[in-house]
């Protein structure tokens, strides 16, 4: 029930993608026909990349080629979109989902100590953790910790990527390379994949920190106050089974939205880190092809994003019912 | 192309995979493998394909023999410099010339051989040469600024000799042949991946380097990096030293100064004028001003204003000439502006007898129909933002003087070749062109000829066109060559179509490397680099 209801969205997502990079300045025959291109050699080249047929058949061809898996080739990268996005697309996730469960880490605790004791200290150091996450932007937090943890201090690998090129990636079983180099077995690899993730991640915490302690010292702040607690008070239960059975149960649905929210905001956010650490991640290659209006990479970037997203909503609301049963019944 | 993981550990340092990285990565300079960065993607191994661009060019160069190659000389900024006053063998032993200068006769080298150990023979020549008139796009367009336009003109006569039959003597057949395009495929290996669909096994080729090169690709990660082993059955030159090179992409230019500064990497390559600037008193960094290379700004003379000769005079004098240098390339590159109003010389780029000067200036406008000014744009690309902004910025204020309201747009990168070399329809812009062949008829070819891609001025002289054509293949030491050139120079500079600003610098830092050259076109040739520890 809920996947069908993904498909109107996944179809309009289609459409839109081809109709807005069609409607993107730039003319990618020109772009691909190199530097001293001739005007002869820009049309081969447009009749190459198929341009010069009406827009009605080329969406026709582009959709044939959907259906049967295919999201075309890439002309920047000369890949098919598929293999580009499938070797892109894990190691933005493992620096994304690394990112978050490092600041969910930090900031859900953070947040409670904070909604649970207003005005103390713990409460101002999640207000100024809230105030930096928020006002620092990514690429500069990042070129200061590679200032300070590699260039200074040294402790920090060099900022070249998901591995050093003392190491092999691992053999390819899910792309996410912790996850890789443990199924192999190869615990050095592994290591090496861990460290050069470390500040890229950090820089991202930092980033996504804000908006889950803030939501979750405020959801707190609301739960503590609700009658239900003032009544499991009054029965006598004792303030920890309150605090996490009742109080912090049910402020975890608004918080979990707010992941949901965080996460395909990070997502985009990435480029910048993806650049500073020369991430091989799916932000970076998005903005290349939609530098050189490479339509089937943005396409495909698009229509991968939304099916993300689709999956990502749908995670979430199976999420709502496990937290809170009454969202399961309610639907039915 | 991947080798085993096994293989690759066992290696030269790699066996330091155990210790910290920041201390293994060093390490590895002591051994024969280099690592340098630069900020662009590789995306092919095949520059004949569509789409290819110019960061892939350095595996043709470094993978692929040509025919001939050119010389070293020294570097105006320090350092070594291809040199486009002699070619040198490569591939072709030797080569003889007819003396109608029709055809070309090449002998090559009998123990060249390919990377997989079978015999370069001629038929890959002319395979190769048949391949690069006929895929069309960039590489065609390059082969014909040489005269090459049909498989037809090429023969494989024996397994050593191999001809070629030009329409008409030119100057620019030879050097053609040594820019990375007509590069020497495996024609074999090639032929047995190629399909009725793909003749030209482009599918192959861009994944894979058969060439008879001085290195080979041994890996290639799309977005991350590329690996050059040395192929020590190269015949083409010299053996180079280094055994395996890295090339990794970083694209932030902040990261890669950190990583050549603490030594970690070796070679910055093509980082921007203000790294390069700050840098030069901890590592050591080569700025070379990019031969035939020119940032200019553009009088449209379609439009209206432009078309006054004063205005246009009154602009060249208008322009903070020195502002613009250092504030924009850091002062990296040389100066175009404050020459003698004499033209001695046949040298190109050359100083303008313009330089900046507020009076004449306001004479010439006061002269001209505009006396009071006007409103224009000046369009900018904003992928050449980081030139082309603080330097729009400066000018707009100088012109302000003179009545003329610039505002500055910004057009979007994919947008910009577009907007301003096919349609040609931005009145007041910056531009930049810099031509492989080195001659100063080339240039003008390309960049004042009407109607050709880099006349985004849309300039028009009867007297440039011909004198262009006349000199175009016409001999460098042909007496009639340097008048012609002379007078060509006069009428541009005269006209004014394009303001040249400066010749911009090619930056490279590196720390604990040596033997780096200039090429022409602005890849990292990893032939002649040298470990400085060994």
């Amino acid at each position: 029930m809920r996947i069908a209801q993904a498909v109107p969205v996944v179809i309009g997502v289609v459409i839109i993608s081809f109709v807005l990079t069609r409607a993107l300045p730039g003319d990618p025959a020109v772009q691909f026909a190199g530097i001293a291109a001739t005007p002869e050699s820009i049309e081969e080249v447009r009749v190459q990349l198929g341009l010069d047929k009406p827009l009605p058949e080329q969406f026709v061809i582009y959709v044939g080629q959907l259906l049967q898996g295919d999201l075309g080739q890439s002309v920047s990268t000369g890949r098919p979109v598929t293999t580009e996005l499938a070797s892109r697309l894990p190691a933005s996730l493992e620096l994304t989902l690394c990112a978050l469960i490092l600041s969910c880490g930090i900031a859900i605790p953070l947040g409670v100590l904070a909604a649970t004791r207003p005005g103390s200290w713990i409460d101002q150091l999640c207000r100024l953790l809230v105030t930096a996450g928020v006002s620092l932007p990514t690429f500069f937090t990042g070129i200061v910790l590679i200032y300070v943890f590699y260039y200074l201090l040294g402790v920090a690998p060099s900022p070249l990527g998901r591995l050093d090129f003392i190491y092999l990636e691992p053999p390819h079983v899910t792309g996410f390379f912790l996850i890789d180099a443990a199924v192999d077995g190869d615990w050095e690899t592994w290591l090496g994949a861990l460290k050069q993730l470390v500040l890229p991640a950090i820089t991202l915490a930092l980033f996504t920190l804000a908006p889950i302690a803030r939501m979750t010292r405020a959801a707190m702040l609301s739960a503590l106050s609700a009658d239900y607690i003032r009544t499991a008070r009054a029965a006598g239960l004792g303030s920890r089974e309150v605090l996490y059975g009742y109080a912090f149960r049910n402020a975890l649905l608004p918080v979990v939205t707010t992941l949901g929210m965080v996460f395909s905001f990070v997502l985009g956010a990435n480029v910048l880190v993806e650049k500073v650490f020369a991430w091989p991640g799916i932000g970076s290659y998005a903005v290349e092809a939609l530098v050189v209006s490479d339509y089937a990479a943005v396409q495909g970037f698009v229509l991968s994003m939304a099916l993300l997203f689709v999956f990502l909503n749908l995670v979430i609301d199976l999420t709502y019912s496990v937290i809170d049963p009454r969202f399961g019944t309610a639907a039915k | 192309m991947s080798i085993s993981r096994r293989h690759f550990l066992a290696t030269g340092a790699a066996v330091m995979g155990t210790l910290p990285f920041a201390r293994a990565i060093p390490a590895l300079a002591a051994s024969d493998t280099l690592v340098a960065v630069s900020g662009q993607t590789i995306n092919s191994l095949d520059l004949h394909r569509t789409g290819t661009n110019r960061a892939s060019y350095q595996i043709a160069i470094n993978c692929y023999d040509r025919l001939v190659t050119f010389g070293t000389k020294e570097a105006p900024g320090g350092g070594l410099s291809y040199d486009y006053s002699t070619i040198e063998p490569e591939l072709a032993e030797s080569w003889t010339i007819s003396d109608d200068g029709l055809v070309i006769t090449f002998k090559l080298k009998p123990d060249a051989i390919f990377q997989d150990g079978s015999k370069v023979t001629a038929e890959d020549v002319k395979w190769s040469f048949d391949r690069a008139v006929s895929v069309g796009g960039f590489p065609s367009t390059q082969m014909k600024a040489g005269g090459f336009e049909r498989p037809d003109q090429f023969e494989a006569v024996d397994a050593e000799t191999f001809v070629v039959r030009l329409d008409k003597p030119s100057k620019l057949s030879l050097p053609d042949l040594a820019v990375p395009v007509p590069f020497i495929i495996n024609s074999k290996l090639a032929k047995e991946q190629a399909t009725s669909d793909d003749p030209w096994a482009t599918e192959y080729l861009h994944q894979n380097t058969i060439g008879s090169g001085a290195y080979k690709v041994t890996r290639w990660d799309s977005g991350q990096q590329v690996v050059f082993e040395r192929f020590d059955g190269w015949v083409g030159g010299p053996l180079p030293q280094v055994r395996r090179i890295i090339m990794r992409e970083v694209p932030s230019a902040a990261t890669q100064r950190a990583l050549v500064e603490r030594g970690d990497v070796h070679i910055a390559f093509d980082i921007p004028d203000k790294d390069a600037a700050e840098l030069a008193d901890k590592v050591t960094v080569y700025s070379t001003p990019i031969e035939n290379c020119i940032h200019a700004l553009c009088l449209n003379t379609k439009f209206e204003p432009f078309q006054d000769p004063d205005v246009r005079k009154a602009i060249a004098y208008a322009v903070p000439y020195e502002a613009i240098f250092q504030a924009a390339a850091y002062g990296r590159g040389a100066p175009l502006w404050g020459g003698e109003a004499e033209i001695s010389d046949i040298a190109w780029p050359r100083k303008t007898r313009y330089a900046t000067d507020v009076d004449k200036a306001k004479e010439h406008m006061a002269k001209s129909k505009y006396p009071d000014g006007f409103d224009t744009t000046l369009s900018i690309s904003t992928d050449l933002a980081y030139w082309m902004e603080p330097a729009a910025l400066l000018i707009q204020e100088a012109v302000a003087k003179l009545g003329i309201k610039a505002e500055v747009e910004k057009i979007p990168g994919a947008n910009w070749r577009t907007a301003s070399l096919v349609e040609k329809r931005l009145p007041f812009h910056l531009e930049n062109f810099g031509g492989w062949l080195n001659t100063p008829d080339y240039y003008f070819f390309w960049a004042y000829q009407d109607g050709h891609l880099f006349n985004s001025s849309n300039y028009f002289n009867e007297e440039v066109e011909q004198l262009t054509n006349e000199t175009l293949h016409m001999a460098m030491d042909d007496p009639e060559y340097a008048p012609k050139i002379k007078r060509m120079f006069e009428i541009v500079l005269e006209d004014l179509p394009r303001i040249p600003l400066w010749q911009p610098a090619l930056n490279v830092a590196i720390n604990g490397a040596d033997g780096y050259e200039f090429w022409f076109h602005r890849q990292l040739d990893v032939r002649p680099l040298q470990s400085a520890e060994s």
